[in-house]
């Protein structure tokens, strides 16, 4: 986008604000105005194309939880990025943009899936990663990587088999590089390897 | 009775091979494995390899690979499983007719490999027994080929006239994999 166009956003719709932003350009907009920002994002400044939906989880922070979308723009080669916060923090909430992007769906669904997020207006928002019965939101900040115990998706499999949903050994994970160094020096290994699913940590 | 020598007339009965009942239908069951292809990620490719003419597994008398249950003797997992898809895994593990056997075919299905997540079952032998397991990740086809001539072997230790009359338990998955 260029520098003329989008002093003339910001400059137009007084709600919104300018965002930080190492690559493309990113606005702010608040959820009470993003479906029609987003009206007129795509049927007067051509982005055309959703090409994400994704959400920030800020932990402790509030505003907890932010929507971001990824906007392109097929005939002038633009990305856009806005972002939304969600006004309530126990049980965020923003509109669905279903009605106006139909490559929405699924992304809110996705989104709410793992991050909790409600998609006011979407026509079908259930999960579509984890199955229905899952009782977390396994992205947020304060859900452990290794997951939590729950049971079986099917209760006769999980009758015969005696399986829970487990949470993963770590085995002293989780396995990240230390990112300094060469790479063929640095993989991926555990941080502590005293203790093991047999063997509790610590003991 | 166990002196008596039987009077036989190669000239009526033909040549005749003398040798046991578990060997005879072991032998046959090894030749004719048909494995269904439980392809969940990457390792599905090399499966697909393996099956493809530079690799070649019919060289061993198991190419026949079946999309249904119904027709098929050997699972071979090649993929992550998930928690969700582990129910579906499960049933399609018991539409398989007797005698079944399975392959754990990398480390994601032996162990639940680099996934160590709240999505991902750890390690498929968790919810069907599993017989042979394959490192790789993902193993290359001569690894798979290798595993199924290992799984040949071991059928071929089965007792499987025994294994015939034995009544199965209900829950299959506590049973020894003969």
């Amino acid at each position: 986008m260029s520098e003329k166009d989008t002093n003339q956003l910001i400059g137009r719709f007084k709600y919104l604000s300018e965002r930080d932003s190492v690559d493309h350009y990113a606005v702010n907009c608040p959820s009470d105005h993003l479906i029609d920002f987003c009206q007129i994002l795509r049927d007067e400044y051509l982005f055309d194309m959703l090409v994400d939906v994704t959400a920030i989880d800020w932990d402790v922070a509030s505003p907890r939880f932010t929507g971001i979308y990824h906007f392109y723009s097929t005939s002038k080669q633009l990305y856009l990025r806005v972002a939304s916060d969600c006004k309530d923090n126990i049980k965020p909430s923003l509109p669905s943009l279903v009605r106006l992007y139909s490559a929405a769906d699924w992304h809110e669904r996705e989104t709410y899936d793992l991050m909790g997020i409600h998609f006011d207006g979407h026509p079908n928002l259930k999960r579509i990663l984890m199955w229905d019965d899952y009782p977390y939101h396994p992205l947020r900040k304060d859900f452990p990587l290794a997951g939590i115990e729950t049971p079986l998706p099917a209760a006769d499999v999980a009758e015969q088999t005696k399986v829970k949903v487990a949470a993963a050994p770590m085995m002293g994970g989780p396995f990240v590089s230390s990112g300094d160094g060469k790479m063929s020096q640095t993989e991926p290994t555990a941080k502590d390897e005293s203790w093991n699913e047999s063997k509790a940590k610590g003991s | 009775m166990s002196h008596q020598i039987v009077g036989y007339d190669s000239k009526v009965e033909g040549e005749v091979i003398i040798t046991k009942a578990d060997a005879v239908i072991n032998w046959i069951r090894k030749n004719s494995v048909w494995p269904m292809p439980m392809g969940l990620a990457c390792c599905a490719i090399e499966l697909m390899a393996a099956g493809g003419s530079r690799f070649d597994i019919s060289r061993f008398g198991m190419e026949v690979m079946r999309f249904s249950p119904r027709q098929a003797d050997c699972m071979i997992v090649a993929g992550t499983v998930t928690y969700k898809m582990a129910e579906v895994i499960r049933r399609i593990y018991e539409q398989m007719g007797d005698p079944k056997w399975v392959v754990a075919m990398g480390a994601c299905a032996s162990s639940g490999g680099m996934y160590r997540s709240y999505a991902t079952l750890q390690g498929v032998d968790r919810i069907i027994p599993v017989d042979v397991y394959i490192s790789g990740c993902p193993p290359r086809p001569e690894a798979l080929l290798d595993a199924m001539i290992k799984l040949q072997e071991k059928i071929m230790k089965e007792q499987s006239v025994k294994n015939l009359l034995k009544e199965l338990p209900d829950n299959p998955i506590h049973r020894d994999s003969v």
